[in-house]
């Protein structure tokens, strides 16, 4: 490992299919600094403390003038290409600190309720029955594009209140903003100008569904958002708006293909599965810790904070690597075991303190109603190669295909 | 080397007993367990009954979870009333003896009663501990009552307050000293409580005690002030405060007192003259305990969370052998308490705390976070509403950091210590 | 079944009142309150809300079937 850490060594496209050993070889510092003066937390106890932690900051935003690929792939995203506007005032909540994040994360939360995110399931069955249907008479798919993509987006347009007529539209735009976030630290300059007309795109066009919806408010997120008398202005609704869409659809084609794919090689878990779908809830609590969507997340020390016998200084940035966490074997028994009976499951795959995911309800409800369906329908189903390929992205590490063989579809 | 338990008592079946059940059998003890209980009911939560039971959401049943395997033989409304130590035996009420290796004593406390027992007998009286209390109260908040006098400045009185406001009956609240709250919370953050407390429309009257009740026809129907002033009500708790039940152990040879059973860091109980009484412990409300984290001075903890922990010390501890394999209660204390719509929380302890600084929010967001020092080291930390910032503070009151613990923070005020 | 929740450890992640709606509830930005005693029908949403709080702070076993159910070894 001459001249490149082993945090390099994980942004390496290379290591994509299995980081885990670097994963346990980081751990072996469980606060670790790197070449370019990054600290990388690997560990669960240190993780688990710094994640909650007042001291670390996740208003990471970028002087526009000194801007620098931060490898925080949403970062890189949003905040480069957005508007101006939005970029110097008005990031989305996940890079704000309280209490600007708890006011706007907040009013998502009085949209996002209960009951709304209930009325997904039946929802989501139908596009998973759908999906599913059209696979009948091939004995080859591509879950992640026959699947894994194309469900997350619709459950999220429909969320949202993007009518039917636009969804084309806005898929498109999700995957553009998604292929974006590949090239990780990396992106060319062609990407970048496609992005920048993206957003600026999705800008224009939610602007105008933001009238209409205030206009004509409809059972929806946006008009919920747009209508609130407390609510926010157009350009926090906005980026809310882009990144519901941006962050709850990568994470959740990942959370649903790294599901299919660990029942594959795991088959006595997928038959279970299929036999009582009733431990789903468990096994997807699993596959957070065992194989999470996001791998690591990158904040800013506000000042110097002591941990595990060394200071990571101030301005220092921190990368939290829950991927890595999860499998810290002081934590977790026989960690590198994917099993959904595991006792106290303290998994760190949805994150943890004012950030924990504003979208795990719903994403857990889209992971169940998936991997049920897919194990229960699809016959004589095999991986044709694993490992699978990866799209570049550490952070949000997925697979770009799930090639499977198939012998048929069973009717629902 | 001791021989290992063959036969488990643990005397009070409530919180701590049946968790240091559970944490018995966790660690693989597998022989005769025996709770003995005083209440008639299976261990239940008692959090609830000032709350949501008394307004009556949900369910009245807050009986504990317990394990389907637990494999424990419950006596029920059986007090135990004396311990022979040296014949190893406890004997219950009803005259049964119950031999054992190891002991366990976590009989908590029982609410203080009325101190005039005319008074504390009128129909419309009550106090607040057990699930019948609960009932009974409940009961009486249902039938259209014209208003509520809740004696006691604790979290009780407040919960109930809270409790009551919900259910839209009028409330005075009689608080003995010049700030609510201010034993657990301290002067500042007992204040701000008391001030949203009135906002909700309690009637809260300061240095404010009762000289007698009226009654007629043995019901309640007012209480006259020390002041003089009379305040025409159908209905009065008492929340101020509780006893250990403790007299059981009378004449045993341990020593306890209305300050609790004393016991060593390893929950093991002492004898009058010093020394561990062989194969006896305690847990809970009623246990004594040196603090680590105030310099071992003997703290009985009366909360949820330390009844838990230490019933768990404590059976690690029956189970242990000998006294170089056992490990010392190092619980940090701390509660919650809703009210009002705000949850507050605590870790630490605040007694003797000599400076406070809000470290997020702020008094007027009604939503921070407050830590407290003593002699330059942070003991203690409030949260009102921002549960989510405890840990870390939680993490610097172990490691005894300086104070004020954590600057440059997230959504921190500028840092101002004042007196707590 | 009988629920309890550990109030020390919940941090108001709402988790559980997602997966069991009828079950849990917040009074206020971060107050809990549960049914501590729900239905047996109940199990599937109590056992999802089990799994789905990121503290691990709720613990449920079905009722007991007998008050006195003694053991010797």
């Amino acid at each position: 490992m001459s001249g490149s850490t082993l945090f390099d060594q994980i942004l390496d496209p290379a290591n994509r299919a299995n980081p885990y050993p670097l994963y346990a070889e980081l751990r072996k510092i469980p606060v670790a600094r790197q070449e370019d003066g990054t600290y990388v937390v690997s560990t669960h106890a240190e993780l688990a403390r710094l994640i909650s932690d007042p001291r670390i900051s996740s208003d990471d935003l970028p002087d526009p003038q000194k801007f620098r690929w931060t490898g925080h792939p949403v970062t890189d995203l949003l905040v480069r290409p957005v508007r101006a506007e939005i970029r110097k005032r008005h990031p989305p909540f996940i890079f704000r600190d309280p209490p600007d994040h708890d006011r706007l994360r907040g009013q998502v939360m009085r949209c996002f309720t209960p009951e709304r995110v209930r009325g997904m399931r039946a929802k989501t069955q139908e596009i998973t029955d759908d999906l599913i249907g059209k696979m009948r008479g091939k004995t080859q798919i591509d879950l992640v594009d026959d699947f894994s993509y194309p469900l997350p987006v619709t459950v999220i347009c429909e969320l949202l209140g993007v009518p039917a007529e636009d969804e084309a539209q806005f898929h498109g735009w999700a995957t553009q903003l998604a292929t974006a976030l590949e090239p990780n630290r990396r992106s060319d300059e062609e990407t970048r100008a496609k992005n920048e007309v993206c957003f600026t795109e999705i800008a224009d066009y939610l602007q105008g569904l933001i009238k209409e919806k205030r206009k004509d408010p409809q059972d929806d997120i946006l008009s919920d958002l747009a209508i609130d008398r407390e609510g926010m202005n157009d350009f926090d609704l906005i980026a809310t708006a882009v990144l519901l869409l941006v962050a709850g659809h990568e994470t959740t084609v990942n959370l649903i293909t790294n599901g299919m794919l660990t029942l594959l090689r795991f088959p006595e878990h997928g038959e279970r599965l299929r036999a009582e779908p009733e431990i789903a809830p468990r096994l997807i609590e699993e596959l957070l810790r065992y194989e999470p969507p996001v791998h690591y997340r990158t904040r800013l020390a506000l000042t110097d904070i002591p941990v595990a016998g060394i200071t990571i200084p101030k301005d220092a940035p921190v990368i939290f690597l829950l991927a890595a966490a999860n499998r810290d074997p002081l934590r977790f028994p026989d960690p590198d075991r994917f099993d959904p009976d595991r006792p106290d499951n303290r998994h760190l795959g949805f994150g943890g303190g004012l950030h924990y995911c504003v979208g795990a309800p719903l994403a857990r409800i889209e992971a169940e109603v998936a991997l049920i369906s897919l194990v229960r329908r699809l016959k004589g189903v095999s991986l044709t190669e694993d490992p699978p390929p990866y799209r570049p992205g550490a952070s949000l590490r997925g697979p770009r295909h799930l090639r499977l063989a198939l012998e048929g579809v069973a009717e629902e | 080397m001791t021989t290992p338990p063959e036969r488990i008592v643990v005397v009070g079946a409530s919180l701590a007993g049946l968790a240091a059940a559970h944490a018995l059998r966790e660690r693989g003890f597998a022989g005769r367990l025996t709770l003995v209980g005083a209440e008639p009911h299976r261990p239940y939560d008692r959090p609830p009954l000032s709350k949501q039971v008394l307004r009556g959401l949900y369910s009245a049943d807050t009986t504990l979870p317990c394990h389907p395997e637990l494999r424990a033989e419950f006596r029920f409304g059986q007090p135990a009333t004396r311990l022979d130590l040296a014949g190893r035996v406890v004997e219950c009420e009803d005259g049964s003896r119950l031999p054992y290796d190891r002991l366990l004593i976590a009989t908590g406390t029982r609410a203080r009663p009325w101190p005039n027992p005319a008074e504390a007998a009128l129909a419309g009286v009550f106090t607040l501990r057990d699930r019948d209390d609960a009932e009974r109260l409940g009961a009486h908040l249902r039938t259209k009552l014209q208003r509520v006098v809740l004696v006691g400045g604790g979290f009780i009185g407040f919960e109930v307050a809270s409790t009551c406001r919900d259910l839209d009956i009028p409330v005075t609240l009689l608080v003995r000293d010049a700030v609510p709250l201010a034993a657990a919370l301290g002067p500042r953050l007992g204040g701000l409580i008391g001030e949203v407390a009135r906002e909700k429309g309690v009637d809260l009257r300061l240095e404010s005690e009762i000289e007698r009740m009226e009654g007629a026809g043995g019901r309640l129907t007012a209480v006259i002030l020390k002041d003089g002033e009379r305040i025409e009500t159908d209905c009065l708790v008492a929340a101020i405060g509780t006893l250990r039940n403790v007299e059981w152990l009378d004449g045993s040879g341990l020593e306890a007192d209305a300050g609790g059973l004393r016991c060593d860091a390893f929950c093991r109980a002492l004898r009058a003259d010093g020394r561990v009484a062989e194969g006896v412990f305690a847990a809970g409300d009623v246990a004594r305990w040196p603090n680590p984290h105030d310099d071992d001075a003997l703290v009985a903890v009366e909360h949820w969370g330390n009844a838990r922990a230490q019933a768990e010390t404590a059976a690690a501890n029956m189970l242990a052998g000998d006294a170089s394999a056992m490990r010392r209660h190092d619980h940090l204390p701390d509660f919650w308490s809703q009210q009002f719509g705000l949850t507050i929380k605590l870790v630490g302890l605040t007694e003797g705390a000599d400076a406070l600084a809000v470290v997020h929010g702020s008094f007027k967001e009604r939503r921070l976070v407050a830590a407290f020092g003593k002699g330059g080291r942070t003991v203690a930390a409030a949260a009102i509403d921002s549960a989510r910032w405890l840990p870390a503070y939680k993490a610097a009151i172990r490691e005894r950091a300086p104070f004020p613990p954590i600057e440059n923070a997230v959504d921190q005020p500028r840092i101002r210590v004042q007196e707590p | 079944m009988k629920v309890v929740v550990d109030l020390n450890r919940c941090q108001a992640y709402a988790q559980c009142i997602y997966a069991a709606p009828g079950h849990f509830a917040l009074h206020g930005r971060e107050a809990l309150v549960y049914d501590p005693s729900p239905d047996e029908t109940a199990r599937g949403a109590i056992e999802r809300a089990i799994h789905a709080c990121p503290v691990r702070a709720i613990t449920a076993y079905p009722d007991a079937a007998d008050a006195t159910a003694g053991e010797a070894r």
